[in-house]
């Protein structure tokens, strides 16, 4: 509704009685109702909500039950501060962290980069880049776009391979390797149809974000899977395994 | 017959619409304000006149409530989130954030209390599944496209609620003082040293020490069980506020087949 220029409008679409009005905010800036457009058909609450919402929690309540009476927390010894475990590990949700402490000094691995980590998912939807316009891979400058990519990839690679004192740090590597090629496959399969116009619609928000979430994840495999004594690189069967 | 105004408010404490019978038809009234019958007005009543209930709207669109729209990935992480409350309030019957007796606790826990290891299987399951359904929700709604205006705000009340969670977890990851909890607690504690000029007085400040020992447990302790959950609980409150007065769930525009069309209500380019 381009040209309203009100804050506040009553809405009589949006009278549920006779002898009711509501009240509907307008968002300023792009002057459109914060109220439904999509046209969807509504449902009341109760039911149909609130049953979706019982089942979702017995279901939950179930599965969580079903594993405690399954697998039993763990417990170890009682705390002894003179004998350190090898590896002493911190829960898995850290792993990711530890694993890049082994890469990393603990100022760089464990304060800057998840701080900056954290920082990237809080200023993502405030920058417009990409956001609203077609993606920027599916444009006229595709190749042009696609190159300034591999730019970017390559120099995090070079810098992953040369940073660190512990040697090349792989896990990166590889997410960003994988990525790449993922990203490309556009330049064989072409953009009209299949997976190559899937990953050509995507935004440049999509790749950054995918980047930093199957970092993590790797990260966090390796660093729960495949570390053992002196964080050596081991498999899961041989001793690598910890919850 | 129609219902009168003064009623649709709540003025009336026994609304005219159908007239109550007998005692318990009374005490219903009394408590949720309106009849049993399934009429259009009951089901909003329903909704409004219920303090559990009223953070929803009393309608809601078909497809935000489908179980492919959002996973319910955050209503399952709000809900862990209730079970941990739960549970760990019965954990709290039983331990004692001191040295050596909160690992005596876990062993009383595990070997006497009836129903006791069931309890501490059960908190500690749940608050790892809380973490990865934070994590898989995040995931959920950045794919959607449900980050952008306007929702960008609650997304940054998200992050924070994640962050608020990790903690959680990491704080009552020492409770049992076993060899687990100390030293996983050890190896994060020991990257605060690392921080310029501060981070020996921030390591100080959060273990009541130099390592982690009896201070550090009733500090986790009291963060674990009294501060955390206390923000974490207005937290969740103030993301779910947010989601209906952002126009409720982000649905996509049908319309737009690339799946990146724009948050309803907010379409730049008609
Ligand atoms: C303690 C953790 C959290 C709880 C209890 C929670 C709860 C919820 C609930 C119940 C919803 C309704 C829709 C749904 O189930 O998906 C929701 C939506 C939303 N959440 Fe969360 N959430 C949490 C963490 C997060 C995180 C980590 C983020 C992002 C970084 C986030 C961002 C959002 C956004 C933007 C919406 C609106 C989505 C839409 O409109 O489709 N939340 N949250």
């Amino acid at each position: 509704m381009p040209g309203v220029d009100p804050k506040l409008v009553l809405d009589p679409a949006a009278v549920p009685g006779p002898d009711s009005v509501r009240i509907t905010v307008v968002d300023e800036e792009s002057a459109h109702p914060l109220l439904d457009t999509t046209g969807d058909e509504g449902l009341t609450t109760v039911p149909h909500l609130v049953m979706r919402e019982i089942v979702a929690f017995c279901v939950l309540v179930g599965a969580i039950a079903l594993l405690s009476y399954l697998v039993d927390a763990p417990l170890r010894d009682v705390a002894n501060p003179s004998k350190t475990p090898n590896p002493a590990k911190a829960p898995w949700y850290f792993l990711g962290l530890q694993e890049l402490l082994h890469y990393y000094p603990p100022i760089i691995s464990g304060i800057v980069l998840p701080g900056l980590a954290v920082l990237a998912l809080m200023v993502v939807p405030y920058f417009d880049i990409n956001i609203h316009r077609p993606a920027f891979l599916s444009g006229a400058h595709f190749r042009r776009h696609l190159a300034a990519v591999w730019a970017v990839g390559i120099v995090l690679i070079v810098g992953f391979l040369v940073s660190s004192a512990a040697g090349p740090v792989w896990p990166l590597i590889g997410t960003t390797l994988f990525l790449l090629m993922v990203i490309s496959v556009p330049l064989v399969a072409g953009r009209e149809r299949g997976p190559g116009r899937w990953i050509a619609t995507r935004s440049l928000p999509f790749w950054i974000f995918t980047w930093f979430v199957l970092s993590a994840v790797v990260l966090t495999v390796i660093g729960t899977f495949f570390r053992g004594p002196g964080w050596s690189f081991v498999m899961p069967w041989e001793g690598g395994f910890h919850v | 017959m129609p219902a009168s105004r003064s009623d649709r408010l709540g003025g009336s404490p026994v609304p005219s619409g159908d007239r109550p019978s007998g005692f318990f038809r009374r005490v219903h009234r009394s408590v949720f304000r309106h009849s049993l019958q399934d009429t259009p007005r009951n089901r909003s009543l329903a909704v409004f006149m219920n303090f559990f209930l009223h953070f929803h709207p009393v309608k809601v669109r078909r497809r935000a409530i489908m179980f492919r729209q959002t996973f319910y990935l955050g209503g399952l992480t709000a809900a862990t989130f209730l079970l941990l409350i739960a549970s760990g309030m019965l954990l709290m019957l039983y331990y004692h954030p001191s040295v050596p007796r909160a690992y005596a606790d876990m062993k009383d826990l595990a070997y006497v209390v009836p129903m006791g290891l069931f309890i501490r299987n059960f908190h500690r399951w749940a608050a790892h599944a809380m973490v990865a359904l934070a994590f898989l929700h995040m995931l959920r709604v950045f794919y959607a496209g449900a980050y952008r205006p306007p929702r960008e705000f609650n997304w940054v009340v998200g992050v924070n609620l994640l962050i608020g969670t990790l903690l959680l977890s990491y704080t009552g990851y020492l409770l049992p003082w076993d060899q687990l909890s100390y030293w996983g607690v050890m190896v994060g504690t020991n990257i605060l040293k690392s921080v310029p000029v501060v981070g020996e007085k921030i390591q100080f400040l959060l273990l009541g020490g130099k390592s982690v020992g009896a201070n550090a447990l009733i500090r986790f302790y009291v963060l674990h069980c009294v501060f955390l959950p206390l923000v974490l609980t207005l937290g969740i409150g103030v993301h779910i506020w947010r989601i209906r007065k952002d126009g409720g769930l982000f649905l996509a525009d049908e319309a737009r087949v690339d799946g990146v069309g724009s948050p309803a209500g907010t379409m730049e380019d008609d």
